[in-house]
């Protein structure tokens, strides 16, 4: 039996698996399934200072190995986050990243500053959603922003602050640069990739926002080069998702440099997954004889 | 809310009618928590979202669910490509069903295509006092009317070609029968324009109507939001989810 536990900006997580933002909820719907404490954390659905109602439907689309969302950050606001989901989730005996979202830096700073008060264990800054017109991922786009907005955050909490990055830019590392420097204590990343279907029956866009973010194994080899590229252009720590399905999948990017890793669509394909991911992780450490996943981060020997 | 995930026995597969199947699911567990109206979502292999497929027959004592479902793309085929003996990976059973009420003297259930399979549950309880209005687009795709007749339900069928029974939509027979005040309730799953006249239909008679409403889902148990409905709730417009609030609706509650 390998030891899976982590440890991220202090915090010490169980094992390094985490639902990510949007898949999960507030988890009550998967407690059905399956007991929240065998998770290393959760990372909350994206949440707002007030009530969001979100985007028209549909809001869902099949992709090769993938899919496409626009939920557009429905959300019913922090303070019933703050009054009923967070002491149901600290109950539970898992690290619980509350993932922010605003359309202004001072929207980002203000739902952060509610949280300060709160046994929350992190903080993860969502500066890249691809399916709100605005904040979203215009603050993840532009290194400048990205800055701004981590800044305004951090300026009014002591929480680990983990930013989560957005894919659809021309250098993810410029922009974890960006947000090091202005006081993130880590980022998680890859967000969505912006992508579109189109119904050729109807020349409509499956998407009722026309356009989504894609998720899901096909994206699995870009979150690896990225998680790579950040590992080695940043000194605080990498949460890494985007497309892992199995353990083996979650090894892989944690070679590539994560300290843990974020579980998404593989979730709605198999609801177990997250639990089925930490043990397979577990079976392959045994095997390898390696004692600690701790020693298999940012491992990768690169040519 | 009590639902589970597992892998279950395909215990018998037919082909009921062109693109359209029915399955017989062993899944004791699943039989005992499911109820009308509510539906199973299938891992399709090779896709990363699952299909979402209303029940149409609940066998408590064998312990055994119905599915009959339609080969709408490619997620569809691939289940249609399973057969009898071969295990089927459900997440059931799913979503708020239809609300069955003894009071009522006289009910219509009233399926389009394949709106029709999660009407039978709703006969199956209602027998003599339910008429079912079945509409299909020709003969060729009409299916379930013998399971019906079964049940002691009365069945109107009506073809939007004139191939099989009546010449028309499903909505004639129901203001007909509205007309002579003789229905307590509708219950209706079918397309969109389909349920949104029958809505008009029973609003202005004051008839009590729930339907079944269909959405692209992913997570089918209400945690990732993405199978949003426009409603109201205490006169404030307001999101819900195919999923968990549904798929069946108080059809007053649906903004359309």
């Amino acid at each position: 039996m390998a030891d899976l536990s982590v440890k991220v900006c202090g915090v010490d997580f169980k094992n390094p698996i985490i639902p990510a933002s949007g898949v999960f909820g507030y988890g009550r719907e998967y407690e059905e399934l399956f007991p929240l404490n065998k998770l290393g954390g959760i990372a909350t659905k994206g949440t707002t200072l007030h009530l969001r109602t979100g985007n028209l439907a549909p809001r869902i689309a099949e992709t090769p190995s993938g899919m496409l969302n626009s939920v557009g950050l429905q959300n019913p606001g922090i303070d019933h986050f703050i009054d009923t989901e967070l002491p149901y989730l600290l109950t539970k005996d898992l690290v619980v990243l509350a993932n922010i979202a605003g359309s202004t830096p001072d929207e980002c700073a203000e739902v952060a500053a509610k949280l300060e008060d709160t046994d929350v264990h992190m903080i993860e800054l969502n500066i890249s959603c691809p399916n709100v017109k605005q904040g979203g991922a215009a603050f993840g786009t532009s290194c400048d922003m990205a800055a701004e907005v981590t800044r305004r955050v951090r300026a009014v909490t002591k929480k680990p602050l983990v930013v989560k990055l957005s894919p659809n830019v021309t250098s993810i590392t410029d922009i974890a640069k960006s947000v090091e420097s202005a006081g993130a204590d880590a980022v998680s990343l890859i967000n969505t990739l912006l992508g579109m279907r189109i119904d050729i029956n109807t020349g409509r866009p499956v998407l009722r926002n026309n356009v989504g973010g894609m998720s899901g194994p096909a994206v699995f080899p870009i979150a690896v080069r990225m998680v790579w590229q950040v590992a080695n252009a940043v000194n605080i720590p990498v949460i890494g998702m985007g497309g892992v399905s199995s353990g083996r999948d979650a090894i892989e990017l944690m070679m590539a440099g994560a300290s843990a890793v974020q579980v998404g669509a593989a979730i709605f394909t198999d609801p177990y997954a997250p639990v089925r991911i930490a043990e397979e992780m577990n079976e392959f450490l045994d095997s390898k004889g390696i004692a600690s996943v701790k020693d298999i981060i940012g491992t990768v020997k690169p040519w | 809310m009590k639902y589970t995930q597992g892998q279950f026995i395909i215990t018998e597969k037919t082909a009921i009618a062109r693109q359209i199947y029915s399955f017989t699911i062993a899944c004791p567990e699943v039989a005992a928590a499911a109820g009308a109206g509510q539906f199973v979502h299938i891992r399709a292999k090779g896709f990363t979202l699952r299909r979402p497929i209303s029940i149409c027959g609940i066998d408590k004592e064998k312990g055994t669910l119905r599915i009959v479902f339609e080969i709408r793309g490619e997620g569809t085929e691939a289940i249609a490509e399973l057969n009898k003996g071969d295990l089927i990976d459900m997440l059931a059973p799913l979503g708020h069903g239809f609300t069955i009420d003894p009071g009522f003297r006289k009910v219509a259930l009233i399926g389009g295509g394949i709106g029709n399979p999660p009407m039978l549950p709703l006969a199956e309880a209602y027998g003599s006092k339910a008429i079912v209005i079945s509409g299909f687009r020709n003969s060729s795709a009409v299916i379930l009317q013998e399971d019906f007749r079964r049940t002691g339900a009365e069945t109107i069928l009506c073809t939007d070609d004139g191939s099989a029974g009546i010449h028309g939509f499903v909505t004639q027979p129901l203001k007909e029968l509205a007309e002579k005040g003789e229905i307590g309730a509708v219950y209706a799953c079918g397309p969109m324009p389909m349920l949104k006249n029958i809505a008009a239909i029973c609003k202005e008679k004051g008839i009590y109507c729930e339907i079944s409403l269909e959405e692209r889902m992913a997570c089918g148990i209400g945690a990732c939001l993405g199978c949003a409905c426009k409603t109201k709730r205490n006169d404030e417009e307001y999101f819900a989810h195919v999923c968990k609030d549904g798929p069946v609706f108080n059809a007053e509650e649906v903004l359309w």
